[in-house]
């Protein structure tokens, strides 16, 4: 058996979005020699993913964004504009009669580098940089609670078994069963006025907490199926019933027996579950039923852009192509972390 | 087999009603009144109260439930609209049968849905078939990098991009218009020509990995091996033994794909401009119509349920090892 203590810390550091850690871990990782000394899983995994050039490429990615949306507030500094401000209003040479920016490419310029918004002239870089800070702020506290979500209910019905396995696995089925799109549309006015009476000023948080809400009713199913599954075939083994024998009560076995084995499949996917709820997020602003102004967000500015694409296609080239680049590397970032943790999975 | 497809039927049943009813209870705790708005700005106390009345919205959820529950095996009338079972209500905004919206919006949906799946299949399973037949040479590095890039793309970026690329700048394509087969079946295609193409384009992509992923596995299984040893050519090998044993996941993974898409896809249909159930949707859900709403979103999931039982007895017909208990 492995050492469960190594498995969960390394888990943890690894996590993306960490960033200190990586870079903790790789500079305490150098200098060890490739000898015969023995590696807990989780330095093995480690290495394993450093030697993955596609992971190492797209984690670095994925650290670019998060520290742009971690240092948003330094770079509105330093380029001298912030995401509220109507520049295009404010300064009548920038935009048209119409709206439109007067410099050609969306109004891209020295000053504004990816060009103002049509319509209220907002600065598109800075909209850009606090999108992602929406996105991922929404996104990882989604892929946090529909963790805890599936960790729990997953074991509970593996290792618990009969009425509690019966009862969480019919909840499954329905709830797999519901058309997702519909019912995520239909769940944020109910969550919204659960947390707010009507006529109240709507807080600032309030359309994070809600989509971040809707969003994990739907979406903690998959990582329940799969530790369930895994539970149960754990529960069988010796060690389990070695820890039985010694007397070991169910929250001891749950917590120091079982849960250290599951590490791997948590955290393989909640790192491939955090690109879905980023373009789920994105999805409900472009249907208009997500975040709403003034809290800047990709989804809307792409849905924004869908108005001026016979005279402008710059306004939806910025969000989308940024979309494209985040998604895409978290995927293969996901894919690298299966690989490092699963060297023998088939794909 | 009968006794399986009875025993998930039922199951179905109440999956259903449970669906039905947590989508009423759901409506019930939006803060939007329904009747206010059908009634106007200008509205005085004794119509609202008629208004409601009439709607049926003066009673409490479980009995409105009740009432829409039984409606569907008794039928009803609406403000003098006579509806025969099975009834699925009456939209008090489009004042319209539920039932004939629905059936008025399904065409489009299904349109978008056959033709982007033919073409999602016929391009997936055979791109992936092609790069794990080459596995590991040029063809299959470029086709799996290709098919990840575009799986990453969302429908809300690809789908203005594709109208700028194809309509607005170039004319090359029609602009996305939906007429209906039996009037003008070349003005049915060449109007669900881009919408194809670009839902497609995202699922190619999806099946591409999963065709090619699930081809190599099963090229590496004991089986495979044996056949090549005993001398069977390698066309023989690769569709009659290793495709017959990817057919299976790729059935169960195009059959849930289908009931999600027949339900109606939301962002496409919405990008498009396309009046299919997906739109109907957001719209029901926008003009506070819970009679549409409810129908809308039981039809989705009863054809996501649907599926889900023909997708299991396809799979005992595929794979004979497997006996539907």
């Amino acid at each position: 058996m492995t050492t469960p203590t190594g498995a969960t810390t390394d888990g943890d550091t690894s996590r993306p979005g960490s960033t200190s850690d990586l870079a903790d871990n790789a500079s305490a990782d150098a200098p060890a020699d490739p000898g015969f000394r023995g590696l807990s899983p989780g330095k093995l995994m480690w290495r394993r993913f450093l030697r993955d050039r596609t992971g190492v490429v797209s984690a670095c990615v994925v650290l670019f964004f998060v520290l742009v949306a971690i240092l948003a507030p330094v770079i509105s500094m330093i380029y001298g504009k912030d995401p509220q401000t109507h520049y295009g209003q404010n300064d009548p040479t920038l935009l048209t009669d119409s709206g439109l920016p007067v410099a050609p490419n969306g109004g891209m310029s020295g000053d504004f580098w990816f060009g103002l918004e049509p319509g209220l002239g907002r600065d598109v870089m800075m909209q850009l940089v606090y999108g992602i800070r929406t996105s991922l702020i929404i996104a990882v506290a989604t892929s946090l609670l529909t963790t805890v979500i599936g960790v729990a209910l997953g074991i509970a019905a593996g290792y618990l078994g009969g009425k509690a396995d019966f009862f969480i696995g019919r909840v499954i089925d329905v709830l797999m069963s519901f058309p997702s799109q519909i019912f995520l549309i239909a769940t944020m006015p109910v969550v919204t006025s659960l947390l707010v009476t009507p006529g109240e000023k709507i807080p600032e948080w309030l359309p994070f907490v809600a989509v971040t809400i809707v969003l994990s009713l739907l979406g903690w199913m998959g990582l329940a199926r799969i530790l369930r599954g895994t539970a149960l075939a754990l529960r069988e083994r010796e060690f389990i019933e070695a820890a039985k024998v010694t007397g070991a009560g169910p929250m001891r076995i749950i917590f120091k027996e079982i849960l250290p084995n599951l590490w791997t499949p948590i955290l393989v996917q909640a790192t491939l579950a955090l690109p879905a709820f980023v373009t789920a997020e994105a999805g409900l602003s472009y249907l208009g039923v997500g975040v709403s102004e003034p809290v800047p967000d990709w989804g809307r500015m792409i849905a924004g852009a869908a108005d001026y694409l016979r005279t402008d296609v710059t306004f939806l080239l910025f969000p989308g192509i940024a979309m494209v680049i985040f998604v895409l590397a978290f995927n293969l970032l996901g894919d690298s972390v299966r690989d490092a943790f699963d060297p023998k999975a088939n794909r | 087999m009968l006794r399986f497809l009875v025993r998930r039927s039922l199951g179905a049943l109440v999956i259903l009603v449970i669906v039905s009813m947590v989508t009423y209870a759901l409506f019930f705790a939006i803060p939007a009144d329904p009747a206010r708005l059908y009634c106007g700005k200008t509205c005085s106390p004794e119509n609202l109260a008629l208004i409601k009345h009439d709607m049926g919205f003066d009673k409490s959820w479980p009995v409105q439930y009740w009432d829409w529950l039984s409606a569907i095996f008794t039928g009803n009338s609406y403000n003098g609209v006579n509806c025969s079972a099975p009834c699925f209500g009456y939209s008090f905004d489009k004042k319209e049968l539920v039932g004939s919206i629905l059936a008025d919006r399904f065409p489009t949906t299904l349109s978008l849905t056959i033709g982007s799946a033919v073409i999602f299949l016929l391009f997936g399973i055979g791109t992936g078939m092609l790069a794990a037949h080459k596995q590991g040479k040029a063809l299959d590095k470029i086709a799996s990098s290709a098919s990840l890039v575009v799986s990453s793309m969302q429908i809300y970026v690809a789908g203005p991009l594709a109208l700028v690329a194809l309509c607005y700048s170039t004319d090359l394509l029609d602009l996305p218009n939906y007429v209906p087969i039996t009037e003008d079946p070349v003005g049915w295609f060449t109007g669900l020509l881009v919408p194809w193409i670009v839902l497609s384009l995202i699922w190619t992509a999806n099946y591409t990995r999963m065709t090619r992923s699930s081809m190599v596995e099963q090229l590496s299984e004991d089986y495979v091996r044996t056949a090549r040893a005993k001398g069977m050519s390698g066309t023989s090998v690769f569709m009659r033994y290793a495709w017959r044993g990817a057919m299976g996941t790729i059935v169960t993974v195009f059959g849930i794909d289908l009931g999600v898409l027949l339900g109606g896809a939301i962002i496409t249909e919405t990008t498009f401009s396309l009046h299919g159930l997906g739109e109907l949707a957001i719209h029901s859900f926008r003009d506070s119509d819970l009679s549409l709403l409810v129908g809308v979103t039981v039809v989705a999931a009863t054809l996501i349920v649907f599926f889900n039982i023909i997708v299991d007895a396809a799979y005992a017909l595929i794979d004979p090892r497997i006996r539907l208990a």
